[in-house]
């Protein structure tokens, strides 16, 4: 941890800002026993200054795992991260909490397991409990085309060092007693296992990072929303926000669902389109269901909370919006597929359902790129991956910022892969954001 | 319309507010349901003997705006025809739905 200086105390809002200090159990002890009233803001609500060497735009998941990687392993402290209202309620907060690596491609398995390992030591770095609970990813096969497919998948990932495991239907059934394995339409000839995947309690990843990046000196500034790129000479030079301008050597995108839109502040275009994806949650029931289930028949991924209930999502709308709700046809979609993979769930009520904007690209893998003007670049495209590759995207955009270049586990997914015929395209769909 | 139906902030009648209802004008008012979205309807195929780059751009680059868009949809279980919506991205509001020329 770095030593905060006078000047960055100074610009904290009311009273000055004391430490948190180290978390433990002797600690949440010692404040049980004053009756928890001696606790202290996580993190430091900062008001902006003229000047910073990096801003970041947007408070969420990878913003805020980009400055504390930057403070914490890159050693720049000079950072500021502007959030258009409260931190962590974009989609960070948003999100059905799965953590994985079973990608396809052999750069995306690299990149999202070099995410798992970072949330395997998450709650050590940070000191902070994100609740992260490796309680395995299950994905259905239903034909032996699939079934070749996935074995192919799991060798992909056994080469790069990745778990995957195959569960006939007797080990299958034996893991999740509620699975349906003959149901009429679909019946389930088996499945694959990632044991490291998991979940992962979504705020206090926010709350996480936002308190170790602010420990270090960085400033995170609330109702803070960016209105316009300042450039000079074909070089951002900072950022025009509703309080004022904040000058910065880099400026860093980091607002998957809006990147188009920030972007085209100074007029880059990108391969990107905004879509919503819908999330939903039962009324609280028993435990029922203790691994992450997908639905290989469909898209359906369901788990259950700590709280009890269940968390499930689907397919994104597949149309272009930016409203955070969601559309009738495919809620009923995705219960339906629910209802074939465990038919108990028929008897539950839905107790909340939202929707998030997601930033599909083109070929439905991220962009952690420079953008075509000097000092600005961007973390963004996760399509309705972005949840899990938080740690990972964090720390490989702090990479791309502190030493101008990618991170060898990043390199391809640069902005230029689109002109030049290099997209990482899994599923092969072609550029319809909509179909990925 | 039924507010307890209307959960959410901003929601008009137009729109619909369970989901899309689009006037086809060959068909009439219909669910979304029926239709396949087929993505923004203002970029235009580059000519023949332009660069590589104006061919990325038509194919990878769009201006996904906050607001109107002009998008295709399909009338997959109506009269199969193309139509071209200007639909508002954050309100849904579809402003005019025109037929292929």
């Amino acid at each position: 941890m770095i030593e905060k200086t006078p000047q960055d105390v100074a610009s904290s809002t009311g009273p000055a800002f004391k430490s948190t200090g180290r978390y433990s159990a002797l600690r949440l002890l010692r404040e049980a026993l004053s009756g928890h009233r001696n606790w202290t803001r996580a993190w430091r609500k900062a008001e902006p200054r003229s000047e910073y060497e990096v801003v970041i735009i947007g408070g969420g998941g990878h913003g805020l795992a980009t400055a504390y990687y930057l403070a914490n392993h890159f050693g720049i402290t000079n950072v500021a991260v502007l959030e258009k209202g409260p931190i962590g309620l974009g989609n960070v907060g948003r999100n059905t909490t799965i953590i994985r690596s079973t990608y396809y491609t052999p750069e995306n398995i690299r990149f999202y397991d070099f995410s798992l390992q970072l949330w395997e030591g998450l709650e050590q770095e940070l000191n902070f409990n994100a609740m992260v609970s490796q309680r395995g990813c299950v994905y259905t096969y239903h034909t032996d085309g699939q079934r070749d497919a996935m074995t192919r998948r799991a060798n992909d990932m056994h080469l790069v060092g990745a778990d995957c495991i195959e569960l006939d239907r007797v080990a299958l059934k034996s893991l999740i007693p509620a699975i349906a394995l003959d149901n009429g339409r679909f019946p389930i000839m088996g499945a694959f296992m990632q044991p490291r995947g998991g979940t992962v309690r979504h705020d206090a990843v926010a709350w996480g990072y936002a308190r170790g990046a602010s420990e270090a000196g960085v400033d995170i500034i609330e109702h803070c929303e960016v209105t316009g790129l300042r450039q000079q000479g074909g070089r951002v030079t900072g950022v025009e926000t509703t309080r004022g301008f904040i000058g910065a050597g880099t400026v860093c995108l980091a607002v998957a669902g809006h990147s188009s839109h920030v972007a085209a502040m100074a007029d880059v275009r990108l391969p990107i389109e905004s879509h919503a994806l819908q999330a939903f949650v039962s009324e609280s029931i028993k435990p029922f269901l203790d691994v992450v289930l997908m639905f290989g028949a469909g898209h359906y991924y369901v788990s259950q909370s700590d709280k009890g209930g269940m968390v499930f999502g689907g397919n994104i709308d597949r149309h272009n919006t930016y409203a955070q709700r969601g559309t009738q046809w495919v809620a009923q979609e995705v219960a339906a597929e629910g209802v074939a993979l465990l038919p108990a769930l028929a008897n539950l009520r839905i107790l909340r359902q939202w929707g998030g904007i997601m930033d599909m690209t083109m070929d439905g893998s991220p962009i952690i790129s420079r953008l075509p003007i000097d000092g600005l670049v961007m973390n963004g495209g996760w399509c309705y991956g972005g949840f899990k590759a938080i740690p990972a995207g964090g720390y490989t955009t702090a990479h791309l910022i502190a030493r101008g270049a990618a991170h060898p586990l990043t390199t391809h997914m640069d902005l230029a892969r689109f002109a030049e015929g290099r997209t990482v395209d899994e599923p092969g769909t072609g550029p319809f954001p909509w179909a990925h | 319309m039924n507010p307890a139906r209307v959960p959410s902030r901003g929601r008009t009648e137009a729109a619909g507010d369970l989901m899309l209802r689009i006037p086809c004008p060959h068909c009439g008012t219909r669910d979304e349901v029926e239709f396949h979205y087929g993505g923004d309807a203002s970029v235009r195929r580059p000519a023949a003997d332009a660069d590589t780059a104006a061919y990325a751009a038509y194919v990878y680059e769009r201006t996904n705006p906050k607001g109107w868009h002009r998008e295709w949809w399909f009338h997959a279980a109506g009269c199969r025809q193309w139509l071209e919506v200007r639909r508002h991205t954050v309100s849904h509001v579809i402003e005019s739905v025109t037929g292929q020329p």
